[in-house]
């Protein structure tokens, strides 16, 4: 078993060398997956992981081809999933992922970086969304509203939008991101509760209807509040929005040796601020978890009423974990109008909150590294592997009529990893725990 | 100001029924699922989408052969009937069944596959009707018979005869189903299940065959009703169904979910509330909000109706049993 799966990683590291490529790519994740599910000794396992890292990463800097990046994020799965590997290895190769890998494979090709940042933004929050639907197990069809709120309220203010309804100096500065970065917490906490007041009093199922109604209510009102008061542009949304201003980072990469260029530059700096929000929101994920909030989620989750006979007040609780669901979305929701530098309704349809469901349902309901797996599985499949079917349909079979674009039917992909999972694996890729016993139970 | 709002009057009040009845139709596909299943089916949404597309196809083909508008429209709503009502079936087997027999109880996995299977639904007939015509939005073909107008009370309503024929079919089956539902034995099957699955399968009735048939009947009112809004309103695209289902659902809720005539009374009113403020929101505020806050009317009822009453107008309570 250990030389089958060492054999297999060295095979791809030779592979790499010689043709890197979509195929040798698929093969390297058959090695990973070799060396996830085989029987191995922490020491071979270990050592199989490293070598595959390096693979991915030469791979990826060599073809650009996406499906290195999914093993990646594969690997960073295995190490935070599997027994046994010492601690130290897993930070460090984690870091070396996270900060070697994807950076030199950004420089290679510049789509890596804005993946790399999509999945970013996705993940977080993607782990929002568990923090509501997983651990307390309320189903929120709506949640893109959150983002939208948080989207908006730096790109009206960080653009000459905000002129239209008031005095002062239009657009704000860039630096003031950070600023709105707490703001938006705010906001969307109060839209949270706003929505949560009365849509928490409702049972489960009446709850989703009633959030993918005011989900809608919000894109409408993004949609239409460009009159009486111009307040958010309408559909042609909002653009250019101001950027935090960079020097410092420039010249800090300067003293590290890293040199940026016009473009590099704010890819870098956007994929390490969205890797410094993941991780706070993976911090903040996991001490809830474990706090008397997580817990009191979590009762509510398996029994509403058990849990309201043991002391536990719904209403409060239920709205606490919205409300924190929400601050994480709308905070990403700066980065994303920031990074993009232009905002629009059509960022926040009922599409982008299921797409976000599924994200959650894929990797398993509760669970964190499953969230950041399922974003990244779903954000590469949207961006890159729909739009390269689409290429080559197109080219391949031109008398196929324009309608056909695979690139139109996210939704028939997402509808169908939604039932698909809820029929053979309601648990998820990484089941939690706690949902998984819940679930064989059953 | 005022004496222009009178002068509507009349005609809003004649198109919010018709909406209202497109509504109460599919209100009742709804009802009757959440009665049997306690599952907000939102596929039933494209169940109505896919009658639609029938009735635009059936009279893309036979408009041409058919001479008779009437007889067209009647194989037009026999099929999409048809259609709607055997997909919503396949729907139920092959999506909601092994749900049940594998005795799930989290709440979260029957809807979560309902919202699924309403995506998968639309891009199936998006790529559908893409590889047959390459087209989006799809119209209506329009036939002279049932394009007649007259004018009622001195000119204050314009009315179709397209539109007569909507609601006199809505009454027919609204009438049909409570017959059923009240009066046949497979109406009592039907009741049975809804009010305790379990205790209904120890009286000899088959609870599976009598949900699958509970589809079969809302898919079909739904599809009929998908038939006659594509004559209405003419243009349709797959993703037609959302908003209606999501309406109608509310007017399921408005009435009191799992009730039949809740289901119709609640149509209704939401389509008299609806159009009503479409039409007057632009005018009373001098056409500062438009046209298009009359969907988030819809919602702002159903948070309504959910916090004052939630039982609905004319639902019993029922206590939640531990």
């Amino acid at each position: 078993m250990s030389t089958l799966s060492l054999l297999l990683s060295l095979a791809y590291l030779g592979l790499v060398f010689l043709a890197p490529g979509a195929l040798s790519n698929l093969f390297g994740l058959l090695a990973l997956g070799a060396t996830a599910f085989l029987r191995l000794s922490p020491t071979w396992r270990t050592l199989n992981l490293a070598l595959l890292t390096l693979a991915f990463t030469l791979g990826l800097v060599r073809s650009g081809n996406t499906l290195g990046l999914i093993g990646l994020v594969g690997i960073l799965v295995a190490l935070t999933t599997l027994p046994r590997i010492p601690g130290g290895i897993r930070v460090l190769l984690g870091l070396a992922i996270l900060l070697l890998s994807v950076p030199m494979a950004g420089f290679a090709n510049t789509f890596i970086f804005e993946l790399g940042i999509q999945i970013g933004i996705y993940a977080a929050m993607a782990l929002g969304l568990n923090v509501v639907v997983g651990m307390a197990g309320l189903l929120d069809l709506g949640y893109a509203a959150f983002f939208a709120v948080g989207a908006y309220t730096w790109a009206i203010f960080g653009s000459e939008q905000a002129k239209n309804f008031m005095q002062g100096n239009f657009p704000l500065p860039g630096e003031y991101m950070y600023l709105f970065m707490g703001i938006a917490i705010v906001t969307t906490a109060l839209t949270g509760l706003l929505i949560g007041l009365p849509a928490l009093r409702l049972r489960g199922d009446y709850l989703a209807i009633v959030t993918l109604g005011l989900g809608e209510v919000v894109r409408i009102l993004a949609n239409n509040l460009d009159h009486p008061i111009n307040f958010t542009n309408g559909p042609q949304g909002i653009t250019p929005v101001q950027r935090p201003p960079i020097e410092w980072f420039r010249e800090l990469m300067g003293s590290l040796g890293v040199r940026l260029d016009q473009t590099t530059d704010y890819q870098l700096f956007f994929y390490l601020l969205v890797l410094l929000m993941i991780g706070l929101v993976v911090l903040a994920n996991v001490n809830l978890a474990n706090s008397r909030f997580g817990r009191a989620w979590v009762a509510i989750r398996e029994d509403e009423v058990a849990a309201r006979s043991m002391g536990i007040p719904l209403l409060p609780t239920k709205l606490l974990a919205f409300m924190t669901g929400a601050a994480f979305s709308g905070v990403m929701g700066v980065i994303f109008a920031a990074q993009r530098t232009f905002v629009s309704p059509e960022s926040f349809t009922l599409l982008a909150s299921i797409t976000i469901l599924g994200m959650v349902i894929l990797g398993g309901m509760g669970s964190i590294p499953g969230a950041i797996l399922g974003a990244a599985a779903l954000t590469i499949l949207n961006l890159d592997v729909l739009k390269t079917f689409s290429e080559f349909v197109r080219t391949s079979l031109p008398q196929i009529p324009s309608q056909v674009d695979p690139a139109k039917y996210e939704r028939l992909v997402f509808g169908l990893i939604l039932v698909l999972m809820m029929i053979f694996r309601p648990q998820g890729l990484i089941p939690e725990k706690r949902h998984k016993a819940e679930m064989e139970e059953a | 100001m005022l004496e222009h709002i009178l002068a509507l009057l009349p005609q809003v009040i004649f198109d919010g029924l018709i909406l209202g009845f497109v509504y109460a139709m599919v209100a009742l596909g709804y009802t009757m699922v959440y009665g049997v299943l306690e599952l907000i089916n939102f596929a039933h949404s494209e169940i109505f989408m896919i009658g639609a597309v029938v009735g635009v196809e059936v009279f893309r083909y036979l408009a041409p052969h058919v001479g008779n508008g009437f007889l067209l429209l009647l194989i037009a709503v026999l099929l999409g009937g048809v259609v709607a009502g055997i997909t919503a079936i396949l729907v139920e087997r092959f999506a909601y069944r092994p749900l049940r027999a594998r005795g799930t109880t989290n709440r979260l996995v029957p809807l979560i596959t309902a919202i699924g299977v309403s995506f998968i639904l639309q891009d199936l007939v998006r790529l559908v009707e893409g590889l047959w015509h390459n087209e989006f939005f799809l119209r209506m073909r329009t036939v002279e018979d049932l394009e007649g107008s007259v004018e009622l009370f001195g000119g204050a309503i314009f009315a179709q005869t397209k539109s007569f024929i909507l609601m006199g079919v809505s009454i027919l089956m609204l009438v049909g189903l409570t017959y059923l539902v009240n009066r046949t034995k497979l109406g009592v099957a039907i009741r049975a299940v809804a009010q305790d699955l379990h205790t209904a399968s120890l009286m000899g009735i088959d609870p599976d065959r009598i949900i699958s048939r509970t589809f079969l009947i809302g898919g079909s009112l739904g599809g009929v009703a998908g038939v006659l809004f594509a004559l209405q309103y003419t243009t349709i695209t797959p993703y037609v169904g959302f908003l209606p289902g999501i309406k109608a659902f509310t007017a399921a809720v408005l009435g009191g979910i799992g009730n039949i005539p809740g289901a119709m009374l609640g149509g209704l009113v939401l389509g008299q509330l609806e159009n009503f403020f479409g039409t007057y929101l632009p005018i009373l505020t001098s056409g500062n909000f438009g046209t298009e806050y009359k969907d988030v009317v819809a919602f702002l009822i159903l948070i309504f109706i959910l916090l004052v009453r939630p039982q609905g107008l004319l639902g019993q309570v029922v206590r939640e049993k531990v």
